[in-house]
């Protein structure tokens, strides 16, 4: 009795948990399938499914061109990321240096600054290095709060790997670029991954250094895009398209975390249990 | 092939000094074995000759030429390590080619010299498992094979049997020195286990901290122990070490017994003894101690008696099993070889 109890408690908190988290992006896709005033009315069924709101997105501005952005912009981010954390990983994890620790610790301070604090001065920045207005600037600013987290996991990675394979690999007459990149990477996988994802996610979300960053249309990243949909006057918030476009662009997420979902799971967790 | 030589090296870690100017000749073809407790620096010689770790000062020679500051690579040695160390990722073949690949070495002779080392340790037709795929004395192997194909002057092994099975173990050290036969390397080998040593060495290092306590082929370490740190290292059971005064000739035991001792030197010192050089006797022999048996060990194809003279002081011996054996509590007569006494000074240095 007490067993079936807890199970049924178990479902119901698992239950509420579910609403909870997907609620948003349920009511979000219900509403784009609305339009005119039945967007203001609540509904927790849909009632009519109407993809004018899918159509008018491509119409009304350069949206095809804002997804290719952000793709654009995420992935460099990520590629540059682990490229970067990946070197710097086998620098801190494995050389020993005096400083290493304080480096490391300087580099987890940088992600502690609220974007905000540090917008004005990146400002000037990209400014002085022409790229205002460019998707490469995007990238550069990006990298502020991707790098700490992959460094720092890379890292702890690294540093858990037995140190024998490394000096296995240097009595083989490995280079310290072979030992990193056809060594080290290829069992650091499931962590490569895990992070990557998670700074794809992170570039592909960001709102406010690609408000302040990009000028035109054409340079713009999805979230701003969306942020700036407007309708046919300035009293008209167009929700239809709104929820449509934020639909769109949540698709390319979750079938990224699906793909890599097992792989995922094993970077989150490798590590922690030997073996 | 080639020799290595020591000349006055030292290694300090931080303040402490691990290895204390260590002279050494390791002759072309010879496989020595660095043998001692945890500890005392054995790993880290081996460390030293590969590369792995720089020397503070010293200098080291293989094949008469300086290697001292050089890469591991451009030394000539390969090493095995205790944890196997093999790339997880990659199959035995491509663990025991990648070395070559990367060094440059054609692919054909790659292949030609990854299957003829294979089918010398008897892996060919394991190459394409993963190490995960494989069992302890198996990756072993591939580990093994893996420090061999690079053909190099110097073997350095590192405890290379400890993380298997006793069976495996055995039969894993009788292939090493079959292949030492084989290939007439150099070879150096790190254990903490002295049987591994006496079985496999042409010659014994055994360290103690950071110094040579004493270097010298398995039969004369065993015979004539130049110290009794060495005397109780070697050799299992361990030796029986019994505080005596000797006078005249003669070492008065703690219990009023007497032995006699070919030196004219006298006063305090140590007496050793090994289990095997004690014989049960009848009482009243010459030179015979009578004492009472604690407990019998049972090994089969012997057994050991430890028992105490009339003061208390234990002695192990070792018994032959198909004669009869005494019982738990039963007084005895134990007749130390003459011939094989061992005295060592207060310093535990060799008197006799």
């Amino acid at each position: 009795m007490r067993r079936v109890l807890s199970g049924a408690g178990l479902a119901i908190a698992c239950i509420a948990l579910a609403v909870f988290l997907l609620f948003p992006l349920y009511y979000a896709v219900l509403t784009s399938f609305k339009s005119g005033s039945e967007l203001f009315r609540v509904d927790y069924w849909p009632t009519e499914i109407d993809l004018s709101s899918y159509v008018r997105i491509w119409q009304e501005q350069p949206f095809a061109r804002n997804i290719l952005n952000s793709v654009l912009v995420a992935t460099s981010v990520v590629i540059l990321s682990l490229a970067l954390a990946l070197t710097a990983a086998f620098a801190l994890g494995r050389v020993r240096f005096r400083g290493r620790k304080f480096l490391l610790y300087t580099i987890l301070g940088v992600s502690m600054f609220p974007q905000v604090a540090v917008l004005s001065g990146l400002f000037e920045v990209i400014r002085v290095l022409g790229l205002y207005n460019n998707l490469g600037g995007l990238i550069l600013s990006y990298m502020i709060f991707t790098l700490p987290f992959t460094v720092w996991v890379l890292t702890t990675f690294m540093r858990d790997l037995p140190v024998e394979i490394e000096e296995a690999a240097i009595m083989d007459g490995l280079s310290p670029f072979v030992i990193v990149t056809r060594v080290f990477m290829p069992l650091m996988g499931p962590a490569m991954v895990a992070t990557g994802l998670l700074a794809f996610i992170a570039a592909w979300n960001e709102f406010l250094f690609a408000l302040t960053f990009t000028l035109s249309n054409e340079q713009r990243t999805v979230p701003v895009a969306i942020a700036l949909i407007t309708g046919a006057s300035e009293y008209e918030l167009p929700w239809g398209n709104i929820m449509a476009a934020s639909v769109i662009v949540t698709v390319p997420l979750i079938a990224l975390v699906l793909a890599f979902q097992r792989r995922l799971v094993a970077g989150l967790t490798a590590g922690a249990v030997k073996g | 092939m080639a020799g290595v030589r020591l000349d006055n090296v030292t290694k300090r870690f931080g303040g402490t000094e691990v290895i204390r100017s260590i002279d050494l000749d390791i002759a072309d073809g010879e496989l020595l074995v660095f043998v001692g407790p945890s500890g005392c620096g054995k790993s880290t010689i081996l460390r030293l000759i590969a590369g792995l770790e720089e020397v503070t000062s010293g200098t080291i020679w293989i094949g008469g030429k300086d290697v001292t500051h050089l890469p591991p690579a451009r030394r000539g040695v390969s090493m095995v390590f205790q944890s196997y160390a093999l790339y997880p990722h990659m199959d035995a073949y491509k663990n025991i080619a990648f070395g070559l690949q990367m060094s440059g070495t054609g692919g054909e002779t790659v292949d030609q010299r990854v299957r003829r080392v294979a089918d010398m340790l008897q892996i060919g037709g394991l190459l394409h498992r993963k190490p995960r795929e494989l069992s302890g004395g198996q990756r072993q192997r591939v580990a093994i094979a893996r420090a061999i194909v690079r053909e190099p002057q110097v073997f350095l092994f590192d405890e290379p049997l400890s993380n298997l099975d006793a069976a495996l173990r055995a039969q894993t050290r009788l292939e090493i020195a079959r292949l030492h036969d084989e290939l007439k390397a150099t070879m150096i080998y790190v254990t903490h286990d002295q049987l591994e040593a006496m079985t496999l060495a042409d010659r014994i290092v055994l360290l103690n901290a950071g110094r040579i306590e004493q270097a010298g082929q398995p039969t004369e370490l065993y015979r004539r122990p130049a110290t009794r740190f060495a005397a109780e290292f070697i050799g299992s059971p361990k030796m029986n070490i019994v505080p005596v005064q000797v006078e005249a000739g003669e070492a008065i035991l703690p219990s009023g017994d007497r032995l006699q001792v070919a030196t004219q030197r006298g006063g305090p010192a140590d007496l050793g003894v090994r289990p095997e050089n004690i014989a049960l006797t009848r009482a009243g022999e010459p030179n015979a101690l009578s004492a009472r048996v604690l407990h019998v060990e049972e090994l089969g194809e012997s057994r050991i008696i430890h028992a105490a003279l009339r003061n208390g002081t234990a002695l192990a011996v070792r018994h032959p099993a198909d004669s009869p054996t005494p019982r738990k509590g039963e007084e005895i007569a134990l007749r130390p070889d003459p011939d094989r006494l061992h005295l060592f000074n207060r310093d535990g240095l060799r008197m006799l």
